[in-house]
């Protein structure tokens, strides 16, 4: 798949995402717009997933350790085939299998619940762990951070270990946005410099431009040739990417656009498709 | 008369189910010769993880490796495992329902010395209210084996409660465990009396002095807590009208708790909880700790005599 497709797909990713969250009521767009070019990237291209197959014995694990952008999750889940395109207008209704933040039971292509930040690297750690025993050196896991995250301790043990046991065969992103809940990360509780924190931890690091495919193929062909040490690529997003009035706004963090501001969500999105 | 630490016999029984399974992998938190994981540790190398001391980690990736087809055992004291790791066990594993099995050791106040910090005493509550949980507190060794068999057996996630010290092996227990299911180990009309871990054999004691003083004790011990075994409990609350409840735990929230809201729901008797009052323990010797804070044979005995409205 060349990258313009990839581009077509992750702009129908965007507006179902601006859709999911106006119907819902409520959910989060901001870190959701933030993440569509990597989860187009890893569902489209990287991951070995089968559709067909959710609990596939011989697939890649994928965890969202930002738990609360199940908008970008279910939507990319959705067009690749792993849940009807009309069921994401069930997001946190009542009785949807679309639950505010995932839950690897109901829901095809979940394999870790999250939603409570900071618990998700450790998850993924222990799937890495469980493929290393198993000798599946063709199998990884990949899991997608928020920065704001990286606030809470868990992930830093978690770090340790992910690199005293050296899961190779572990790759993360860090969807750098800037933004938290409450405003700018720098400004709240900063997590900077993140890009040295995890050198520091003996993990392989990149630095990207979390919405260009180009590099974020090669920081992935990258991640896989490095051996003996964990990959993060720290992608640097901008929060509510392709809305106008979402982007850079940390109010748009958690928050659903009235039935005006999805036309012009939807608007603004299609004519960037143009 | 033997005594084993349940702790101990939990570690013999990883090694055997290690043999058994290869699916079973152990994680601690560098707590491996306290906990007893140790032997799995050096038996199966591979199959163990020293997270360190992190605690909210190691329960993070059991739940990782259960996601992945593993049979985690996670192992550190039981005010680490349930307390600091609270929202990881709850949110990584019991909403997930994932296989994780949580064997904590050094549970209530026989820690001894160590004190108030380490003497945890509230975490059958806190672990009883997690849905999808299961709660499992032996009574002596050979228990504590049988129940690490149990609960590796059990899909879905288990807390299972180890202690400290060595506690009498009690040998009418033998053979018998069935997880969900009590153990009737003296028959008595007078009083009913409930217990679970540590206070099994206390309470044993405590039938034969109530014997001696012309009292007939049934004496019960449920080892699961969750789910809880409603009909045994209901059966002898029926059949003995008083009920005491012994525990090294909070008086809130475990045993005592579990059998009060069953009853006061559905036949209610009179009730007399003993376990820990509201309030931390202290550094001491376990022996001196249970007397100081009244988890004896005499509090029990004394309970059920007041019940029965015998003078004590």
């Amino acid at each position: 798949m060349d990258f313009s497709q990839l581009e077509t797909i992750a702009q129908r990713i965007r507006c179902h995402i601006v859709k999911m969250v106006a119907e819902a009521g409520s959910g989060h767009p901001g870190g959701s717009l933030s993440a569509v070019e990597i989860f187009t990237m890893l569902f489209f291209q990287e991951l070995r997933v089968d559709p067909e197959q959710p609990r596939w014995k011989d697939r890649d694990y994928f965890v969202l350790s930002k738990g609360h952008a199940t908008p970008v999750y279910y939507a990319t889940l959705a067009e690749r085939g792993f849940l009807p395109i009309e069921e994401l207008m069930t997001f946190r209704k009542i009785n949807s299998r679309l639950q505010g933040h995932p839950d690897r039971k109901d829901t095809p292509g979940v394999d870790m619940t999250t939603g409570s930040l900071g618990q998700g690297l450790s998850a993924a750690n222990g799937m890495a762990l469980a493929l290393k025993m198993d000798g599946h050196t063709h199998r990884r896991v990949f899991a997608v951070l928020g920065d704001g995250e990286l606030q809470e301790g868990q992930i830093w043990e978690a770090a340790m270990t992910s690199a005293h046991y050296k899961l190779d065969n572990l790759t993360i992103f860090v969807d750098y946005n800037g933004l938290q809940i409450d405003g700018v990360i720098y400004d709240i509780m900063s997590p900077a410099p993140i890009a040295d924190k995890f050198r520091a931890f003996n993990w392989h690091v990149q630095e990207i431009d979390g919405h260009d495919f180009a590099q974020i193929a090669k920081a992935l062909a990258e991640a896989k040739e490095e051996k003996g040490r964990p990959s993060a690529i720290i992608a640097r997003t901008v929060k509510g990417k392709g809305v106008s009035y979402m982007e850079n706004e940390a109010d748009w963090h958690g928050k659903a656009p009235d039935a005006d501001l999805l036309c012009q969500a939807l608007t603004d999105l299609k004519g960037e498709a143009q | 008369m033997t005594k084993i630490a349940t702790r101990d016999a939990y570690g013999k029984a990883l090694i055997e189910l290690g043999r058994k399974n290869k699916d079973v992998v152990v994680l601690d938190a560098d707590l491996s010769k306290s906990t007893k994981t140790i032997g799995f540790a050096q038996e199966f190398p591979r199959r163990f993880f020293n997270i360190g001391i992190a605690e909210a980690d190691l329960i993070g990736t059991a739940a990782g490796l259960a996601a992945a087809g593993k049979l985690p055992f996670a192992s550190t004291f039981a005010v680490f495992a349930t307390g600091r790791a609270y929202d990881q066990v709850r949110a990584s594993v019991a909403y997930p329902a994932l296989n994780v099995k949580i064997a904590a050791t050094h549970a209530g106040l026989t820690v001894g010395e160590d004190g108030a910090t380490h003497q945890m005493n509230e975490d059958i509550a806190l672990m009883r209210v997690l849905p999808n949980m299961t709660v499992i507190v032996p009574a002596d060794g050979p228990e504590a084996r049988a129940a690490t068999f149990a609960a590796a057996e059990h899909v879905g996630p288990v807390y299972l409660r180890l202690g400290r010290p060595g506690v009498p092996v009690i040998d009418q227990l033998e053979g018998r465990f069935e997880l969900g299911k009590g153990i009737v180990l003296e028959e008595g009309d007078d009083v009913a009396i409930f217990a679970c871990g540590y206070m099994v054999h206390v309470a044993l004691e405590a039938a034969a002095k109530l014997k001696e003083q012309g009292m007939a004790a049934s004496v019960i011990n449920i080892h699961t807590i969750k789910p809880l075994d409603k009909d045994l409990v209901l059966d002898y609350a029926r059949r003995c009208k008083r009920v005491v409840t012994a525990e090294e735990h909070s008086i809130y929230g475990g045993l005592g708790g579990a059998i009060a809201e069953l009853l006061s729901e559905t036949h209610p008797v009179p009730v007399r909880r003993i376990g820990v009052q509201d309030t931390f323990g202290e550094s001491g010797k376990p022996a001196e700790l249970m007397e100081k804070y009244g988890l004896t044979a005499q509090s029990i005995v004394d309970q059920a005599r007041e019940l029965c409205g015998k003078e004590s």
